[in-house]
Order: C-alpha cells, then sequence, then structure tokens
C-alpha cells in the first residue's frame, strides 16, 4: 500500500459553502421529478479519493480552442463577446492551470446537438464548444458569440435565459463543478426554474456576468466578466487527521 | 459580484453537453474518454458496464458519467494526459441508458491512519433534471476488504448493495445507478 502522493494537503474543504448550491428535488423544474434522488445524501468524509482528481494541463488544450469564432471557414454571426474572468477558491486564492470547458447555443438559440429540435438556424461557422486552461494567476479569456435564448417545454411558454455552459475541475474530486453563466439584465432570469432553483439569492447573482467596458474591444466585442469560486481549504489543517 | 464571499452554485449540465464534453460522434476528441487505463497499465484490466434509470424505471439517455480512481497498487495519478493510467474517464449513456468503461482494477487506496481502505472508484453523474453533479461510489463485490471499509460503514445496511458491482464474467462488472425510487442508489453529500 502507497502512501498518500507528496502535496496532498489534509486540511478540510468546509461542508458549510455547499449551501449555496440548488436542492436536488425542484419540482418547478420538470426534469428534476423522476432524476432527483429521494433518499438522503450520506455524509462522505474526504478521503484521499475525495481529495485528489485529474489534472488537466495546457497540453489538453490546442492553441485557439479559447476562440470560439474562429473554429470554421467564416465568421459565426452573432454579437461578438469576450468572456473573461479569475478562478478563485473561497478564501480568494486563484485556481491556476485548471481546465475550463464551455458550450452553448448560437446567436439564434440552437445547440450542434442532435437533440436540439429548435426551429431556429444552425450557424454552419459556429459549433459553440470551447476549452481553456487558466494561467498562473487563474484567469481565462474565451471569444465566442452571444448565445441567443432558447424555448423549451418545462411549462407553457418556457425560454431559458441566454447563457453559457460551464464544466470546471479545479484542483480535487471535490472542486468539480458544472453550471452556467449568464448576462446582466435578462428579463428571463426572473422566469427560469433552473436559475430560481437556487434559493439564496445573492448566490444565484453569482452566476451573473458583468458587462465591462474595460473588457470591450474598441469595434471588436462588448466585455463580459465572469469570475467563478471553486470550493476551497480551510486555512487551518483538519483538527483530527485520522478522521476518514 | 466578487463582493460576495461565497461558491459559485451548480447549474444542471442539461440535455445538450456532448458535442462538447463527450464529443466523439461529433467527430472530435474530447479530453477524456470510456478508456481509463490503456493496455499498457499495470494491473488487472477490467471493463464496468451499467444503466442509469430514474424513477419510473426508465432508461436515462442522456446521462454523463464520469469515475475517478487510483491504480492496480492504490495510487492517484498526479496527472491525466498523455499516460497509460488516467485514473479518469468520462462517458455518456446511450439511447439506452448505457454506458461502459475499460479500466484497472483499482487496489486498497490508504486512509489518514494509514489503514487500508476496501477498492473502490469514485462516480460522478450528471445530467438534464440533476440540478447538482450526483457523487456516488463503486466498490467490488468480490472483495472481503468491504466488511471493514469505513465509508461502507456509514452507509445504511440495507442500502449497501447499491454500491455494489456485481461480477458479470472474470474480467467485467456491471454496476446501475437508479436515481430514484426502487432500490435507489446511495449518493454522498462530499
Ligand atoms: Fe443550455
Amino acid at each position: 500500500m502507497s502512501q498518500p502522493p507528496a502535496g496532498v494537503e489534509r486540511r478540510a474543504y468546509p461542508r458549510e459553502s455547499l449551501a449555496a448550491h440548488p436542492p436536488n428535488d425542484a419540482p418547478a423544474y420538470a426534469s428534476t421529478r423522476l432524476r432527483a434522488p429521494r433518499k438522503p445524501l450520506v455524509i462522505l468524509p474526504h478521503t484521499l479519493t475525495e481529495l485528489t482528481g485529474p489534472v488537466y494541463g495546457h497540453e489538453s488544450v490546442a492553441p485557439g480552442e479559447n476562440d470560439l469564432t474562429t473554429r470554421h471557414d467564416g465568421a459565426p454571426l452573432g454579437e461578438r463577446i469576450v468572456v473573461t474572468g479569475r478562478v478563485l477558491d473561497e478564501d480568494g486564492r486563484p485556481v491556476p492551470h485548471t481546465l475550463i470547458e464551455i458550450w452553448q447555443a448560437n446567436s439564434a438559440g440552437r445547440y450542434v446537438h442532435a437533440n436540439d429540435r429548435h426551429d431556429a438556424p444552425l450557424d454552419p461557422n459556429f459549433t459553440g464548444a470551447g476549452r481553456v486552461v487558466t494561467d498562473a494567476s487563474g484567469a481565462y479569456t474565451f471569444t465566442t458569440i452571444k448565445p441567443g435564448a432558447y424555448p423549451w417545454r418545462n411549462h407553457h411558454n418556457a425560454w431559458r435565459p441566454a447563457h453559457i455552459h460551464f464544466s470546471l475541475f479545479g484542483p480535487s474530486f471535490l472542486t468539480r463543478l458544472v453550471t452556467q453563466m449568464y448576462f446582466p439584465g435578462d428579463p428571463l432570469l426572473a422566469l427560469d426554474p433552473i436559475y430560481q432553483a437556487i434559493p439564496d439569492a445573492a448566490a444565484r447573482v453569482r452566476l451573473v456576468s458583468d458587462f465591462e467596458i474595460e473588457t470591450t474591444k474598441p469595434e471588436w466585442a462588448l466585455g463580459y466578466r465572469f469570475d467563478i469560486v471553486l470550493r476551497g481549504r480551510a486555512a487551518t489543517p483538519m483538527e483530527d487527521p485520522h478522521d476518514d | 459580484m466578487m463582493t460576495e464571499r461565497g461558491i459559485t452554485p451548480s447549474q444542471t449540465v442539461g440535455p445538450f453537453f456532448a458535442y462538447c464534453l463527450t464529443p466523439e460522434a461529433y467527430g472530435t476528441r474530447g479530453i477524456a474518454s470510456s478508456e481509463v487505463a490503456t493496455a499498457d497499465a499495470a494491473g488487472t484490466r477490467i471493463r464496468i458496464e451499467g444503466r442509469v434509470i430514474d424513477g419510473a424505471g426508465e432508461a436515462v439517455p442522456d446521462a454523463m458519467i464520469e469515475i475517478w480512481q487510483a491504480d492496480g497498487e492504490g495510487r492517484y495519478p498526479d496527472h491525466a494526459a498523455n499516460a497509460a493510467f488516467r485514473g479518469f474517464g468520462r462517458a455518456e449513456t446511450d439511447a439506452h441508458g448505457r454506458f461502459a468503461f475499460t479500466t484497472v482494477k483499482p487496489g486498497p487506496v490508504p486512509g489518514a491512519d494509514g489503514s487500508a481502505h476496501a477498492p473502490h472508484i469514485a462516480v460522478s453523474v450528471f445530467a438534464r433534471g440533476l440540478l447538482n453533479r450526483l457523487a456516488t461510489r463503486l466498490y467490488f463485490e468480490d472483495e472481503p476488504a468491504n466488511e471493514t471499509d469505513p465509508v461502507l460503514a456509514r452507509v445504511p445496511a440495507e442500502r449497501r448493495a447499491t454500491l455494489l458491482a456485481r461480477r458479470t464474467a472474470p474480467d467485467a462488472y456491471a454496476f446501475d445507478i437508479r436515481l430514484q425510487g426502487e432500490g435507489e442508489t446511495v449518493f454522498f453529500e462530499i
């Protein structure tokens, strides 16, 4: 049996921060009704399995994968945007060299995905998938097209607010996060059962990017800032190192 | 936005992630695949097959399963790219809710006090209708070490079987994930 790899810290990840997440059971989001677990979750102490995690560095991503507007012969239609931000932990420390994957609808609100039946045009010059690895300060940047809102069948006249799907790893199995970035001032946010499933209003607004004139590129693209905060370790080591 | 301290909340992966996260059917390569270990990896090569099933007993055809595990000696890799053993795998379910991984059987993993934990694989489930990643664990039904595993000991005895992969062939295990209802899989708060 081997010892924990060097560098695996044994400081605890606080559980209180999990309160920011939506509940699994959110009946207004119809797809939860047959899929959300009904039995209580079992508390899992954090073992080596949870304190480690896959590491994907720069070699996982080809140059240009963070520019979704240059993946085809021509330029995609729609409003060109820059989305930039930093990945931090909950104590404000940067999360460097971590992989971010994004996917989104095109400017008409249509996904490339084979199952998307929305009667809106595909754009031959836009796939809508991107990847990047954060730099040493946790910073990342994507160039893309502002996604359109799209209808879904959750309830009568249901429309998803414009959003970009984000997937992040962070340093451990515990920090894995899949979420969605929204745009400021979108009137659909108030009506969206996925966004509104987050009970804490202060947590909810963390999913809304900020328009930023400093990020906006003259004659080129509007700029949005979206910082992402992953679970972090407490500042002091676990009191009981045998508690696993 | 950053005046508020606190983590970024989870949202569902939705139904349309495949062309980014599991894009083989779209003709591109994702960062990970269902091959956790190549044929060059040391250890006992196994195949894990399962289905994801909803509360009505129907297949979940649009889920993504991720697994994270130690190698045959109980060591976690410190890098996932370009190695015979990646430790990490990703698979989408098919129209029948089925998924499969090829990997090696993990060894016992050390606990903080030097005790050994039974061989296990950390499993994440993502899907439309799941606002959060669901975390569970796969254990092997034919492992005597299960009897003393401290995590299994926390699981109510009558539900423990939901975490045990059944051996279906010398090199194959079956592990179904029931999101809800009869035989609901044990999911963990991590
Ligand atoms: Fe979406």
